[in-house]
């Protein structure tokens, strides 16, 4: 069968065409639903299809629009929902064994946000179990493919959204950033991720992981498409008592305007070094001369807290999972392990989580559970949570400087499935560059910006602002992809290998 | 059950040792909503009816801290006497139970909203002992298991176990005294007195209704015992849901006795959980406490934090109702009562509706009476407190108006509350229906006194003869005839004036 082009159209011009009655929401969801039966097989960015779902809300969009009701800003187009976001009546299992078969009573804000604008979601997207990874490889139900290269990975923890949107399955995909998460996954499949400011996008529904640093956003295709859908889920949920209760920023208006004309862009000193590939560190030398033809101006930074950030991340992120993941205990909900009448509830919960949590689960739940014991809770949760405000001070030192900070996205291109699996240190190194926004919770977007000359595979440019200040992620990152899509004639994703 | 635990008198206990006390009390808030979340708080409803994601734990969910709980915290520290933190944080008290949805406990730790207070406890006697108080932080209930199939109700031998998630999320109000030193042989009674008095204050700051026999109000008794001389603390135990005052009183006695006993036998206290026994006063060994429990504290990131403004909290204190010890002395002069009987007056829950009979216009004599005979006979004999009589502090004051304008006598009087209280109506109305007016009317009454004297013509005589005291047994006659329906003064008048007599 051959593919529909519909599927190469851009979230934007979905919506206008839906709105205007040159496509029914039908046609672009069957679309997408035949995508995804041709490629996920092999791609295998989807956990779970919601196909009758998908038509009925694409039905309900097409009725709407016949009896001349007022659609939604997305209404009609196709979404890849992270399988970490509960979806009432569909499985949610965030990638581990531990949630197999459990069907959510009730759905995350954002899945209700998403719904009440009229997207269509088509299933839920694979993920490293409980957003603990950079690979996607610990999804207990299999990894996925990078589209650029099946063999290799599609970064993590969401690889099963960035692979969605590259594989042409889906024009538009959530996913959320704890460490990295979205970024990364968006710089190595050659894709559009933004990290919003901390608190944007409301929590309430996203299994957590390391609640303090979670933040769930837009990953698309293009950097207008992710604003229109940031629009949509970002704003205020009472429900959330972390969401921030301020109007959201004018994300789309950024984004239809881009310019770097006349503004500071900083690079940081600590982004680069060891373990950076050089055809990584060419493209973004090469984004950083392009910003100045576009008329912005470098200004070269020190963030002497930066080096610290990976240290701090993994004693604040498992810390805190190992409290949030406490409650996976196999007596109310999920897998339920060894219950053969004969064994105590702690023995059941214990075997359950032998079974039900996978290896990087388990090492991060005993790493926190460490890290927060009593007589070493000051020297390591208590240090790290101080060299989280050092690395505030830091980006608000900068942020005086410059409007915006750019580096690349992550050291290296997707590195081969199972080159890491057992060396969780080379793993984490992945999120080497995206960490420190994390822990200070400021905004953050990657967006393509070529493919290393050494193995042909996308290198993502990370551009980050001050927390509040997310339109200009969009302002630059428009600018910046109008010129590379200018230099290279078409869109980085038109030179993946046809699947 | 049969208690093995050797013990000595609590005289011998005292006389080598001093006890140390702390006390900690979890009051359940009465908001009409959870704590973190919007379910009701409402009691008898179906097992998991009242529940939702959050309180359920449920992936994803997230918790909301209810202001009305936060108020209630800092008015409790207020009345108290605390400081109130003007930056706190909850924090996650992360221990493993089936009862606890999220394996973990919202809490507070080393940032509770109210610290360094104090409570004057009077007892019987008079004496007002100060019990210190060192925290008071805002936490939620957890679920209820219901263990099935065993002896015990225990998890010990059960089949299997029944969770109910409604009370989970329940607001609680944890508070804690500093070690109580200095109570001596009277630790018992301060323990209960300390007990009381919080409970009353709970109750007067219309937090809780602070029911122990509902749960809504739980006690665990810490104690320890160091030589007489010695100011180093000894080993502690806990004894866990000591849940009424006077098990309160016996918990801390057998605690001290049994101390002493291992003590002085040269043994060492085991630090340790203890389950108290309302049956026989005794406690018996719950789980050994090997070391420090390590529940692993850390600030809560899905809430955050709580800053009173120092506005709102002087706002509050301004609004304190006045304290109920010092509440119970002021009435206590303005009612002209002993010591003794505000102690009964206040055993009975007689205060509240006292008072509101006063303020609709009884006199406080009468107000007392009522109360405290008659109706405290009722509710006792019903089995329901004052409050829950069907009778308002409004009927109670007509009744006594009643009394006073003559249209009543204490026998008619209590046959009108007995009327009420069977839900014949108002006062008024059980007077009319029963008939049971005073009768002065020296028409009605003529004829009765004339038979009284007729009948009782030796007695008559010795009237006569100046023997006026004999009156009351013609009075009897004629309150006899009437069924006591006579003013028995207008009676005793008539006859006197018939036998042309005059008094004194």
């Amino acid at each position: 069968m051959t593919d529909s082009p519909i599927i190469k159209l851009t979230a934007a011009e979905i919506a206008a065409k839906v709105a205007s009655g040159a496509l029914t929401a039908v046609e672009v969801t069957e679309a997408h639903l035949a995508r995804i039966e041709a490629v996920d097989e092999k791609v295998h960015a989807f956990l779970h299809i919601d196909r009758d779902g998908a038509l009925a809300r694409a039905r309900a969009v097409d009725e709407k629009r016949e009896r001349g009701e007022k659609l939604g800003p997305l209404a009609g187009v196709p979404l890849a929902l992270k399988d970490i976001f509960t979806t009432a009546g569909i499985p949610t299992t965030v990638g581990s064994k531990i949630l197999e078969g459990w069907i959510p009573p009730y759905d995350a804000t954002l899945t209700r946000r998403l719904k009440e604008a009229d997207v269509v979601i088509l299933g839920k997207t694979n993920m490293d179990e409980f957003a603990m990874g950079s690979s996607t490889e610990n999804s207990a139900y299999g990894p996925t493919g990078n589209p650029w290269d099946l063999t290799r990975i599609p970064g993590g923890s969401g690889g099963g959204s960035s692979a969605a949107l590259a594989s042409y399955e889906a024009p538009l995909a959530i996913g959320t950033d704890t460490g990295g998460s979205i970024r990364q996954p968006a710089a190595v499949t050659g894709t559009v991720g933004v990290k919003p400011t901390y608190g944007a996008v409301s929590r309430y529904g996203m299994v957590a992981f390391s609640s303090s640093l979670d933040q769930g956003g837009p990953c698309a295709r293009t950097v207008l498409d992710a604003a229109l859908l940031h629009e949509v889920i970002a704003g205020h949920d009472p429900l959330d008592s972390t969401s921030i209760d301020a109007p959201v920023p004018p994300v789309v208006e950024a984004a239809r305007n881009g310019s770097v004309e006349g503004m500071r862009v900083g690079v940081v000193r600590q982004f680069r070094g060891e373990g950076y590939q050089a055809g990584v560190v060419q493209r973004f030398d090469e984004s950083v001369q392009l910003l100045k033809e576009l008329g912005a101006e470098i200004v070269e930074l020190d963030c002497p807290s930066f080096d610290l950030a990976l240290s701090a991340y993994y004693l604040i992120a498992p810390s805190e999972c190992s409290s949030n993941l406490a409650r996976f205990d196999g007596l109310r909900y999920g897998l339920r392990a060894g219950d053969d009448g004969t064994r105590s509830a702690e023995e059941v919960t214990s075997l359950t989580r032998e079974e039900g949590f996978g290896d990087e689960v388990k090492r991060r739940i005993m790493l926190g559970t460490y890290a927060l014991s009593s007589g070493y809770y000051d020297a390591y949760y208590g240090s790290a949570q101080k060299v989280r405000t050092l690395i505030k001070e830091d980006f608000e030192k900068a942020f005086e400087q410059v409007d915006v900070i750019v580096s690349p996205t992550t050291p290296t291109t997707a590195f081969p499935i199972g080159e890491r699996a057992d060396d969780p240190m080379a793993m984490y190194l992945a999120d080497l560059c995206t960490i420190p926004t994390n822990l200070a919770g400021n905004a953050a977007m990657s967006l393509p910006c070529g493919l290393a000359p050494e193995d042909g595979l996308p290198v993502g440019l990370q551009i980050i602002a001050p927390a509040m200040k997310d339109e200009r992620l969009y302002q630059v990152g428009a600018a910046v992809e109008a010129a590379f899509v200018a230099r290279w004639g078409h869109p980085l994703l038109e030179e993946a290998p046809s699947l | 059950m049969t208690v093995t635990t050797d013990l000595v008198s609590y005289e011998d206990a005292l006389a080598s040792y001093d006890p140390v006390m702390g006390l900690e009390v979890h009051v359940e808030l009465g908001t009409r909503t959870k704590m973190f979340c919007g379910c009701s708080t409402g009691l008898g409803a179906e097992p998991n009816s009242q529940t939702c994601p959050t309180c359920l734990g449920l992936p994803g969910s997230l918790p909301v801290v209810n202001a009305v709980g936060v108020e209630s915290a800092v008015r409790i520290g207020l009345a108290l006497h605390c400081e109130i933190a003007e930056w706190c944080r909850f924090a996650r008290k992360n221990y493993f139970y089936p009862d606890m949805p999220k394996n973990f406990q919202t809490s507070q730790y080393d940032e509770p909203i109210a610290f360094n207070g104090y409570l004057d406890v009077q007892l019987e006697d008079g004496e007002v002992f100060r019990v210190e108080i060192e925290r008071a932080h805002m936490e939620e209930d957890t679920g209820k298991s219901t263990h099935v199939g065993g002896a015990t109700g225990r998890i010990h031998g059960a089949s299997h176990s029944l969770l109910d998630y409604n009370r989970a999320g329940i607001p609680l109000i944890e508070i804690v005294t500093k070690p109580v030193v200095g109570a001596g042989d009277r630790a018992p009674e301060i323990a209960k007195a300390y007990v009381a008095e919080l409970r009353e204050l709970i109750r007067a700051l219309g937090v809780s209704e602070a029911r122990m026999e509902m749960g809504q109000m739980r006690c665990d008794v810490n104690l320890s015992l160091m030589p007489k001389g010695s100011e180093t603390f000894g080993t502690r135990s806990e004894t866990k849901n000591v849940n009424s005052l006077r098990s309160v009183e016996r918990a801390v006695r057998f605690e001290v006795r049994r101390h002493a006993a291992v003590l002085g036998g040269g043994g060492t206290i085991v630090q340790e959980t203890r389950h108290f026994h309302e049956d026989d006063g005794s406690t018996t060994s719950g789980r050994v406490k090997e070391e420090a429990e390590d529940y692993r504290y850390f600030p809560e990131p899905d809430l955050v934090p709580v800053a009173p403004s120092r506005e709102w909290v002087e706002e509050l204190r301004a609004g304190l109702p006045e304290l109920p010890r010092v509440r119970r002395n002021r009435l206590r002069e303005e009612w002209g009562v002993s010591g003794h009987d505000m102690q009964s007056i206040l055993n009975a829950g007689a205060i509240d509706p006292i008072v509101a009979t006063i303020e609709a216009g009884a006199d406080p004599l009468s107000a007392r009476k009522w109360w405290m005979g008659e109706l405290a006979r009722s509710a006792n004999e019903s089995g329901r407190s004052l409050e829950g009589l069907p009778i308002t502090p409004e009927q109670v004051a007509r009744v006594a108006a009643l009394v006073a304008d003559g249209s009543l006598n204490d026998k008619l009087a209590r046959q009108v509350i007995e009327g009420v209280l069977a839900g014949e109506g108002d006062p008024d109305a059980v007077v009319e229906k029963r008939g049971l007016k005073v009768v002065s009317d020296e028409g009605a009454l003529g004829a009765a006194v004339d038979e009284a004297i007729a009948g009782n013509a030796a007695i008559a005589d010795k009237i006569r003869g100046g023997k006026v005291a004999a009156v009351g047994a013609l009075v009897g006659a004629v309150m006899k005839a009437t069924r006591g329906q006579a003013d028995a003064a207008r009676v005793k008048e008539l006859i006197l004036r018939k036998l042309g007599v005059t008094e004194g």
